[in-house]
């Protein structure tokens, strides 16, 4: 039944108050910022969520070095300029998988229906949370270096080149961070964007140069580590921490960064837009 | 029909989730500065319905505009007319109080120190103060949805949604709940809420829209839907079921409604719109040498403001009568 005449829409259209939201680009960087702010408080209140970034490149370092050092490279002291920039592209790419896990449970909690319900830039509470998870990225690079630097570790390439190296990490896996934030977005549960990016991630960390040199590697596979993207930012690493040298793969890993932003990050707009 | 300007205006929403269609064609008209109640049980669509008008669902036909904004075209200008609090607390389990209402704060615009203001002065006004700090963890339910709302209010905006804010909570809480939600619409605001509780509906809301399987099967204000289906219904039990016959026929004749009996059969139901008429029924009884085991006045529920108007599961003639007089009283 229906007790409603139709109407001609005669109501007066109310504006809202100046200064509410807004999606400008000032506003959608502050805001961003302000999603980053909470994404930290949320570490902050929960640091049994860093163990991925804490623990495990003190675990992968020591337990890889000791393993294959002597196989590889004859002893430990001279395998540790090829397996550390290995283990810091492994962990921080690792790590900018839990983003999307985290991004997916959060998605789930009815404060992002308000947040969707906010007259606030579409990207800010995505960016947001990819932003927070800098620190992550940070805190891993940090800890492998510095368990490298206890094994005895000894960058031919200087501090600056070192720092260097980390930022260059930690751009690479903001970006990648964004493929799983897609995932996140689009994936039912927390559990399966995990089993994706596992699943995807797990070969092309692997059949890489992160532990071995390619030329050990039989024509086939060496053919896919060598066009690897993963390879050319280990590459990248590994001539900035040993010789100080900026080179095309660190050019390579950067556009290709660029690549993965320009196209991962409107999906993932887009598709967060759509399930809103 | 009405000059005064309209919150919300929809007109045939719908929303299909697979073969379900959870909103069913939907009409809603909320005048500006009044509680409208959309009352209705689990499943209703009540919920999707207020998602597509706060923007968070796109309509799959229909059109719907606050204030004048069309939902769908104008979704960002639509976003700074509301505060939306849903059923289930949206504030931040791992952030203290203090910490949401900040965040949400700097989210709409407002400076560091405006936010740490205004934030105060809402944990002030809802008796937060003292809990601002604590992780929301160790919050009660009430204590969650008094901060839930409390974050729907940082930008004042002038529509409010309330998608079933008293579910869950104790009663003592759900009073001051409906003291506060009373106290939104003296500050000018429109307030559009959902509820399980006819009750509820009736105190809080001037006008109710009554919807069941994604369909308004009655509208109107809290009296004319109680009138429709009698204030109250009397109770009574037989002390000799095969009396049963008898007694209907005397409820017939003295309060000329037709009662139901119960499947056990001695006791019966029957409308009651006139208190004053069951004492001519009881002295019916005595004089017929019925007697009653029971007597008892029940006031209408949800359920039976569900049968009366749609007419299920029991499409008694009297249920169907019902309807025609509440179509007719709000017509």
């Amino acid at each position: 039944m229906t007790t409603l005449t139709p109407q001609a829409p005669t109501t007066p259209r109310i504006t809202p108050r100046p200064g509410v939201g807004g999606t400008g680009i000032g506003a959608t960087i502050r805001q961003s910022f302000t999603m980053a702010y909470r994404g930290l408080i949320k570490v902050r209140r929960t640091p049994e969520q860093l163990f991925d970034v804490t623990l495990m490149p003190i675990v992968f370092t020591v337990m890889f070095t000791y393993i294959f050092g002597g196989a590889i490279s004859g002893n430990v002291a001279s395998y540790l300029p090829i397996i550390i920039p290995g283990i810091l592209v492994q962990t921080n790419i690792t790590s900018s998988i839990v983003t999307g896990v985290q991004l997916r449970e959060d998605m789930d909690k009815g404060v992002f229906d308000r947040f969707k319900s906010l007259p606030i830039a579409r990207i800010a509470p995505l960016a947001g949370a990819l932003l927070a998870d800098t620190v992550r990225y940070a805190i891993a690079t940090t800890i492998t270096f510095i368990t490298g630097f206890a094994m005895g570790l000894r960058p031919e390439g200087g501090f600056g080149a070192v720092v260097l190296a980390g930022l260059l990490v930690i751009v690479v896996a903001w970006a990648i961070s964004w493929i799983f934030a897609y995932f996140g977005v689009v994936a039912r549960t927390a559990s399966s964007v995990s089993g994706i990016s596992n699943l995807v991630l797990f070969p092309l960390t692997f059949l890489s140069n992160a532990f071995v040199p390619a030329d050990t590697l039989p024509d086939w596979l060496r053919w896919f580590s060598e066009v690897n993207p993963i390879s050319h930012l280990i590459t990248a690493v590994r001539e900035l921490v040993n010789h100080g040298a900026v080179g095309g793969d660190l050019v390579f890993s950067l556009v290709g960064a660029a690549v993965v932003v320009a196209v991962f990050a409107p999906l993932t707009v887009r598709a967060y837009m759509r399930k809103a | 029909m009405t000059t005064t300007p309209l919150a919300v205006e929809a007109t045939g929403l719908v929303k299909t989730f697979g073969q379900n269609r959870a909103v069913d064609g939907v009409d809603l008209r909320v005048e500006a500065g009044t509680v409208y109640g959309v009352l209705g049980p689990n499943g209703a669509g009540k919920t999707t319905t207020i998602s597509m008008l706060a923007t968070l669902l796109k309509a799959d036909a229909g059109e719907a505009r606050i204030f004048g904004h069309d939902v769908r075209r104008e979704p960002q200008e639509v976003r700074r007319l509301i505060g939306v609090t849903g059923q289930y607390a949206s504030v931040d389990e791992t952030l203290s109080a203090t910490e949401n209402l900040v965040v949400f704060s700097r989210l709409l615009g407002l400076s560091r120190a405006e936010s740490k203001r205004k934030s105060a002065e809402l944990l002030e006004r809802f008796g937060l103060t003292e809990a601002a700090k604590r992780p929301l963890k160790n919050f009660s339910g009430g204590m969650r949805r008094r901060l839930d709302l409390a974050a729907s209010l940082i930008a004042q905006p002038p529509l409010i949604f309330l998608d079933e804010p008293t579910t869950g909570l104790d009663p003592r809480t759900r009073a001051q709940m409906w003291d506060t939600i009373r106290e939104l619409v003296t500050t000018g605001s429109t307030v559009l809420l959902t509820t399980q509780y006819l009750d509820e509906a009736d105190q809080l809301a001037d006008r109710i829209a009554v919807i069941d399987h994604g369909r308004v099967v009655a509208e109107g204000t809290g009296d004319e839907l109680k009138a429709s289906i009698g204030t109250a219904s009397l109770q009574l039990r037989l002390a000799d079921a095969l009396r049963l016959d008898a007694a209907r026929t005397i409820v017939r004749q003295t309060l000329g409604v037709d009662a139901v009996a119960s499947p056990e059969g001695s006791r019966l139901t029957a409308p009651m719109a006139e208190p004053d008429r069951v004492t001519d029924l009881l002295v019916s009884f005595r004089d017929a040498g019925i007697s009653l085991a029971e007597m008892s006045v029940q006031k209408p529920t949800l359920d039976e403001v569900f049968l009366t108007i749609t007419g299920k599961p029991t499409t008694d003639a009297a249920d169907e009568d019902a309807q025609r007089e509440l179509e007719g009283s709000i017509a």
